[in-house]
Formats: C-alpha cells, structure tokens, sequence
C-alpha cells in the first residue's frame, strides 16, 4: 500500500513528528510504501538546518534526513507556512534578501499542491499533529 | 478518477493559525479537480459566526473569506449539528447559507465514503 503522512506540530514541542517517524518505519519494515512526507504548519520546523538538541537527546532532523535518504522519500515542507516561520532555502533567501538559508539538506521547499498531490496519490493518507 | 477528499476543520477561527492554515490548505486544494468538500466541526463552527471581528486582534476576518468557497468550487460544505448546539449556535448566525447542517449520525456516513480525510 501507499502511504503519505502530514506532520502539523513541531518537533520537540509535540510529539506528533515522533510518531510520525515511528509510523513511517513501522510502515517501511512491512514492505508499503511511503510517497510523501509533507510538513505543514508548525511541522515545518523539522526542517530547519540549525537546531542544536543536546547529545543525550534525539535528533528528529537528522532522522527525518536520513530515513529520506535511504529510502528515497520525498520530504517537503509547505512554503507559505514556512517563510512565515523563517524556514528558508537558498533560492527563497535570495529572494527576499535574507541574510542566510537554513532549509537542511533532504528537504524540499513545495506548495500545499503537494499535500493535495499526496492524497491523491497515496492509499493513505495519514496526519500527525494538529 | 477523482477522489473523495473531505477537509476537516475543528479548531476557532483565532487563537491558533490552525483554522487560517486549513483554509488555505482547502483554497490550494480546490484546484486538483477532486470531489473536495469541507466539515466545520468542534470548535471550528465558530468560523461561520457571521457577526465577527478580528480587527483589534490584527488578524484576517475568516467569516470574510470563507463566502469564496463557492466560487472555489467548493460546494460541499457541511456544518456539524451537534457542535453548533453545544455552543449555542443557531444557523442563522452563519455566514455560509450553503452550508450543509449535519447531525452526527450523517458526519458518519460522511466520513466513511471519503477516499482521503485532511484533519485540522
């Protein structure tokens, strides 16, 4: 089956995107497939490349990055809500004459389009947050 | 083949972006050609009050937005009963006359022929 997920809470605050992750794995052992991640409101703090967590606790961002990578999942966040909030790539830093970027490597900055995309194509579409 | 997709808005019109962002999700999704509709539920019934005003709080009048679902070709626009009565709501203090009020018993059957639910 295919599966899409949408994450609406930020990391650390909620403990939406924890279980989100946990989903996407538990979905991936069983042999479906993921299509989409898709970072909306407060969710697109995933993708910021400059948090710092401590040592001793865990790293959403980089979990997220490498579990995109390994299993070439599509990871984007929703660009209205992140320019809000400061999440930027190169391009969109550019653009508005910011003086740095700090989307992490692995995501992808799209338009809410994508989550629609998401539902369309998926089997599933499942949220996390809100 | 278009795909039944039902929004779901449950949260206040203010207080969180919650209820902005799902409105934004549903306008950007009213151009993918699916059979879209929407569900204000809890308390995202507070959304249809037409006698609100956000002004002094600096934010977007929502009851100003949402008329232009029509013209979205959103026309699937439901209301749910129950969270209107609970809240002393009565329908004419919405802004949406196409709106659709539903009691729990069809919010169900609603639900179940949805191919994919977006829940806020």
């Amino acid at each position: 089956m295919k599966f899409a997920l949408a994450i609406y809470s930020a990391p650390y605050s909620s403990q939406a995107g924890e279980s989100a992750y946990h989903f996407a794995l538990a979905l991936l052992a069983q042999g479906h497939e993921l299509y989409r991640v898709f970072f909306y409101q407060d969710g697109v703090y995933h993708a910021t490349e400059l948090a710092a967590p401590p040592q001793d606790e865990t790293n959403i961002h980089a979990r997220w990055q490498a579990l995109a990578q390994q299993h070439q999942v599509d990871i984007v966040v929703c660009i209205a809500a992140a320019l809000r909030r400061g999440i930027l790539n190169k391009e969109e830093a550019e653009r508005y004459t910011k003086p740095s970027s700090n989307l992490a490597p692995g995501f992808t900055i799209g338009g809410l389009g994508q989550l629609l995309d998401a539902a369309v194509i998926a089997d599933r579409l499942i949220t996390f947050g809100s | 083949m278009a795909k039944k997709i039902l929004l779901i808005s449950r949260h206040a019109p203010y207080g969180t972006s919650t209820a902005k962002e799902a409105l934004d999700a549903l306008l950007a999704a009213s151009v993918y050609d699916q059979d879209l509709g929407v569900l204000f539920m809890d308390d995202g019934v507070f959304q249809l009050l037409a006698m609100q005003d956000s002004a002094a709080i600096e934010q977007k009048n929502i009851a100003a937005i949402l008329p232009v679902l029509p013209l979205y070709d959103v026309e699937n626009i439901y209301v749910h009963w129950e969270s209107m009565q609970q809240r002393g709501i009565t329908t004419t203090e919405l802004v949406l006359n196409a709106a659709q009020v539903i009691d729990s018993d069809a919010v169900s059957c609603l639900l179940a022929q949805q191919d994919q639910l977006l829940s806020f």
